[in-house]
């Protein structure tokens, strides 16, 4: 596997307009980062090998698929947050696609136009865009932008303006006008994505969208289980990437191959077989997302004696977790589940959010963490000011916790890694 | 014998811990390649037991045989060896501010550290010392002849160097500036030390403890009584030293 490289394809990227300079550039760059990163992890599970071959069509293999479902009139929808109704799309035949955003690579580029002192993922995504280093984003019928946050709601403005855009409101408080709110909201999207695909939503369809998306979110919650036993058979960081990876993969196939991993992963578990070495400290995630391909504060983790187990994260639990029923076939109660499984995402854009506290302290009791590290990216302020909650919930229990935040640049790795190594330290102290 | 290593971000300090229990030190600045200074200086210590910490320390384990530990958990060692009954450290270094709490037991319970910046560290007195034209050894003293009139608002080392010059450039006294420098790096330390939580006994190390205005300002803002180990810089180094023996 040492021969792995993220694979280029200029003639396809000239065809579609991107950067096939800057794009090569960065492909060299995904393919070191992602050799170091993962490939050099001991005791892989086989199963990853599809995962890695992903990974290597990212720019090409994938594309050229999206290109064919385009040629079959199957709409392409981009998105940048859990809370798009991805069964709606799928029930269309649609692909949905979560874009890049978790480069430092594409910063300047959105420093042109953006201000500095926002969320580095918002920026990252938009450089892709301007930069034109985004395969998908030159591929896209449809930009799905919600208003989870300020700055991706004024952003979307600007994308706009050359790209096809629709935002969908997201209520923030939990009420039951919300509820209604944001089920009108649905049927707006629905109809808005009818008119795209030019075709209706029938209640079959939609409910096969609804099992194809739920068939996905039960393998994730299949593998999140077995992340959790005593000796996890698989490291933190390979399940970060699955759960990157679903992002933007066949849903069908992913399940498929998630399934199969999980099998094996059984197989480990029932012979106490594991990622680590014995008595390394495990860690809960809590916090914004890791866009690929933000593996900094995993890498560390892992490589400093800890094993991440749990991961409280739109690119995690708040991706996976709750089903929508498969029970009710009509139309109607149909999108009204959809909506109360949407509603139960703990996001911190809502306000209150003691949900997400409770949901974070039963994580931590179920996957039997040692230590929480809460992560928020450098001006996410719903999450950050949120971490105040959450430290406090912890202090009162005796939970060890620590709070970063940071952005994507490397000058803060040596901090980082002091900090990180001292909290490994500090609980493994209390161990004995 | 056990032989304890911080190589720091501005110096580099060797702590040597006899059998006997006796110590001996050596503090050399870290120059452009500080693994060079490093392995100099250790090779000049008869000990085989060797715990690094500081910035440097991973790269001394890929060149050499040792052990490594944070410079959070080697203060708290070398806190421990002057002062057992310790609860706070507030340690000050050239490009790390933290702040530990310590349990009953001495074990860290909780720390802080700067974010990655150098605002309240000994960097920062650093360059505004030199902004000022006065010894890194005598701003602390310079800093307490003044009387608080003036306040440096800006907690950026590059926008505080501004402020500073056009302190200058409008006649401002240079000893109402240093006090306001130190000021505003004391102020940095006490929102730290106020997430984390202050409990007696308060011990400060580093090499800025060697700075006696940043002390006083901590001692006034805190009401507590501060104190100060000797040779406040090697805390780490000997920290790691002590680690070493208590693990064999």
């Amino acid at each position: 596997m040492m021969n792995f490289e993220v694979k280029a394809d200029p003639e396809l990227w000239e065809k579609i307009g991107v950067d096939v300079t800057r794009l090569s550039k960065m492909r060299e760059v995904l393919t070191d980062l992602y050799k170091k990163a993962f490939l050099s992890q001991k005791n892989r599970p086989e199963g990853m090998r599809y995962f890695d071959e992903v990974i290597s069509n990212i720019h090409t293999g994938r594309i050229r698929e999206i290109l064919q479902a385009k040629e079959e009139g199957r709409p392409v929808v981009g998105t940048f947050c859990v809370f798009v109704p991805e069964e709606i799309i799928v029930g269309l035949e649609g692909v949905c696609i979560g874009l890049c955003g978790g480069s430092q690579g594409t910063i300047p580029d959105a420093e042109k136009v953006l201000p500095k002192n926002i969320c580095p993922l918002v920026k990252s995504a938009y450089g892709f865009r301007i930069g034109r280093v985004c395969p998908y984003f030159q591929v896209l019928d449809v930009l799905y932008g919600e208003t989870t946050c300020d700055a991706k709601k004024k952003n979307y403005e600007l994308y706009a303006e050359e790209l096809p855009t629709y935002v969908m409101e997201i209520p923030q408080m939990k009420r039951k006008v919300d509820e209604e709110l944001w089920l009108k909201e649905v049927k707006a999207f629905k109809e808005h994505m009818e008119g795209v695909a030019k075709r209706s939503l029938t209640e079959e369809a939609l409910h096969e969208g609804i099992k194809i998306i739920n068939r996905k979110r039960k393998a994730l919650q299949r593998l999140n289980e077995l992340r959790m036993t005593e000796n996890p058979p698989i490291s933190g960081k390979d399940v970060l990437l699955i759960n990157q990876i679903s992002f933007y993969d066949d849903p069908v196939r992913f399940a498929e191959k998630v399934e199969a991993l999980c099998e094996e992963l059984e197989e480990r578990v029932k012979r106490g077989e594991g990622v680590s070495e014995r008595g390394a400290v495990r860690v809960m995630i809590a916090g914004t997302p890791m866009a690929l391909p933000n593996w900094k504060v995993p890498n560390i983790v892992e490589n400093s004696g800890g094993i991440i187990v749990y991961e409280e994260s739109c690119i995690g639990s708040r991706y996976f977790n709750n089903l929508i029923p498969e029970e009710s076939k009509d139309l109607e109660s149909m999108l009204l589940n959809l909506t109360r499984r949407y509603m139960k995402i703990n996001c911190a854009c809502f306000t209150p959010n003691e949900e997400r506290i409770q949901d974070i302290l039963s994580a931590y009791e179920r996957s039997k963490a040692e230590g929480i590290i809460y992560y928020s990216l450098a001006f996410c302020h719903t999450y950050n000011i949120e971490a105040y909650k959450v430290k406090r919930a912890c202090e009162e229990r005796g939970i060890p916790f620590l709070f970063i935040e940071t952005d994507y640049s490397p000058e803060d790795v040596g901090q980082l890694q002091t900090r990180i190594e001292a909290f490994l330290e500090q609980i493994r102290e209390r161990r004995s | 014998m056990y032989l304890g290593i911080d190589l720091g971000s501005r110096t580099i300090k060797v702590c040597f811990l006899s059998e006997k229990g006796e110590i001996s030190f050596e503090v050399v600045e870290s120059g452009y390649d500080p693994l060079k200074q490093a392995l100099g200086l250790i090779q000049k210590y008869p000990a085989k037991l060797i715990v690094a910490t500081g910035y440097g320390r991973h790269l001394l384990k890929e060149h050499l045989s040792c052990e490594v530990i944070t410079e959070i958990k080697a203060h708290a060692f070398g806190v421990r060896h002057f002062f057992p009954e310790a609860r706070t450290i507030i340690d000050i270094g050239g490009q790390d501010s933290k702040v530990i709490s310590l349990d009953k037991e001495g074990r860290v319970a909780r720390f802080l550290m700067n974010e990655k910046c150098a605002a309240g560290t000994g960097r920062f007195l650093e360059i505004m010392a030199m902004s000022l034209g006065y010894k890194v050894s005598e701003f602390g003293e310079k800093a307490l002849q003044g009387r608080g009139e003036i306040k440096i608002s800006s907690m950026c080392t590059v926008f505080a160097e501004s402020e500073v010059i056009s302190l200058k450039n409008r006649g401002a006294n240079p000893l109402e500036i240093a006090r306001a420098v130190h000021q505003s790096v004391v102020d940095k330390i006490l929102s730290m030390v106020h997430r984390v939580g202050v409990e007696e006994k308060v011990v400060f190390t580093g090499g800025v403890a060697k700075n006696v205005a940043i002390a006083r300002l901590l001692q006034e803002a805190l009401g507590l009584e501060i104190l100060i180990p000797p040779h406040p810089e090697i805390t780490g180094a000997l920290g790691c030293a002590l680690y070493k023996r208590e693990q064999t």
